[in-house]
């Protein structure tokens, strides 16, 4: 992260700029209690698919999410938990976005496959020790870029097939873009292992490189 | 749902011990959920279409029928009373008493739709009965009852609703399921049926309807379920 773009956009801004950084330690509360709260309303019924054709892919039908897991007490109380901080990330999400796109921080952050394919197949190389420098870097590489993007991606994905199951009838062109309401469950259950998955690698990467979260809590220093 | 939620809940509050059992209680009434959860209300009602329908479904999306769970609260599955009768009252012209043979002269619908339970499962099944909005005509239901209330005689198992979701045309008083009478595990010999509630909302057992000009809860709303209950 020493690098930074030639161009003069970025001089004076620190590299995380505050909402950025208010954005992010917002998403940690609020994805533990909807990861949590999710879990335990899948609790209630813990299986995928239709009633009397259960999909064979799902390994764990019938067994409910370990209790350390859950969040809510019971079905009502989780409920009313996913219900309410589902808005606030929703709310952080547009925020975010709108930020991203306004102070043109998307420039750097989010993956334009013509600059950064590239770089991530490398960089991918690199931890895989197929090469041994890693290629050049500047404000992130190639597969931050990647993970970063995608991570916002599925979050959207996360949010329409939630909202396809609270409202299946009302938004009803919701449920059919994921193929129904047991598609939009399974999808929305995928979407939070992938979630898990992408927090667990972030952990490793930043606890291997723990500059990064110093500037997540400073903002680091001006360009 | 009732009797597997009761068992489910009290499992889980046994499970998780006092402590949590006391958080969840002072959760369930806290400012900032109880806050989140009355604008929810105004969400669903918002995303409510008065005329907006549940799609039909073709046949050979039913459910097999021995898939298809039927709940109670009441300890044994509770069977209609001799000279059962449906009582529709409060804020009408006509109080009126309905026989179940008075119910199916009356025009019938039929409709093939998916059932959504709050518990997170969805089934498919066809059901018929007599539209509520016939029943609101037939007895003159008041402008000024905004709200409709259904009782039963399952352990007194009630929900009450929106004016606007009873008469929606796909709310039915069903007296049949998959072409059959309806069966006493599913709510015999009348119950509501709706393309949009939650099953909680859809009273079995039915042995009144009040229009109502205030909300009067519901068996589960009342222990914290969303009252407005839409999907």
């Amino acid at each position: 992260m020493e690098a930074r773009n030639g161009d003069n956009r970025w001089k004076g801004k620190r590299p995380q700029p505050f909402l950025i950084r208010l954005a992010h330690w917002l998403n940690v509360p609020l994805l533990l209690i909807l990861a949590g709260s999710g879990l335990q309303i899948f609790a209630a019924y813990p299986a995928l698919g239709a009633r009397g054709a259960l999909y064979g892919w799902y390994p764990w039908q019938g067994t409910p999410p370990p209790a350390w897991m859950r969040f809510g007490g019971w079905l009502a109380g989780a409920r009313h938990w996913h219900f309410a901080l589902g808005w606030f990330l929703i709310g952080n999400g547009i925020i975010y976005l709108i930020y991203m796109g306004a102070r043109g921080e998307w420039r750097r952050r989010m993956f334009l496959p013509g600059r950064d394919s590239r770089n991530a197949v490398f960089m991918m190389a690199y931890y895989l020790r197929l090469r041994r420098a890693a290629p050049p870097i500047d404000f992130y590489n190639g597969l931050q870029r990647l993970a970063y993007s995608s991570v916002i991606l599925l979050a959207l994905v996360e949010v329409l097939s939630g909202l396809a199951i609270y409202k299946p009838v009302q938004l009803w062109w919701l449920e059919v873009l994921f193929g129904g309401y047991d598609g939009a469950r399974a999808v929305h259950l995928i979407g939070l292992g992938l979630l898990g998955l992408f927090t667990l690698v972030h952990l490793v990467m930043v606890a291997l490189h723990p500059r990064a979260i110093i500037e997540m809590i400073t903002g680091g220093k001006r360009a | 749902m009732p009797s597997e939620m009761t068992r489910r809940r009290l499992l889980a509050t046994v499970a998780t011990g006092s402590v949590l059992a006391a958080c969840e209680r002072i959760a369930v009434r806290s400012g900032f959920l109880a806050g989140m959860g009355r604008w929810n209300g105004r969400v669903d009602r918002f995303l409510f279409g008065p005329e907006r329908l549940a799609r039909e479904l073709p046949p050979s999306a039913a459910t097999p029928a021995t898939a298809f769970p039927s709940y109670f609260i009441s300890d044994d599955m509770p069977f209609p009373p001799a000279g059962w009768t449906l009582k529709v009252g409060g804020l009408v012209a006509r109080p009126t008493t309905f026989a179940l043979d008075q119910l199916r002269r009356m025009t019938r619908t039929d409709m093939r739709v998916r059932h959504h339970c709050v518990e997170g499962w969805s089934a498919v099944a066809s059901w018929h009965g007599v539209r509520l909005r016939e029943i609101a005509d037939a007895v003159g239901a008041d402008p000024r009852a905004k709200y409709v209330e259904f009782r039963s005689f399952d352990s007194g198992y009630w929900s009450s609703w929106d004016r606007e979701s009873a008469l929606h045309q796909q709310t039915l008083l069903a007296y049949g399921m998959n072409g059959e009478d309806l069966m006493p595990d599913h709510g015999a010999p009348v119950r509501v049926y709706s393309a949009v509630k939650l099953g909680y909302k859809t009273v079995k057992y039915l042995t009144e309807v009040n229009f109502l000009a205030e909300p009067s809860g519901g068996y589960w709303e009342d222990q914290g379920y969303e009252w407005f209950g839409g999907v």
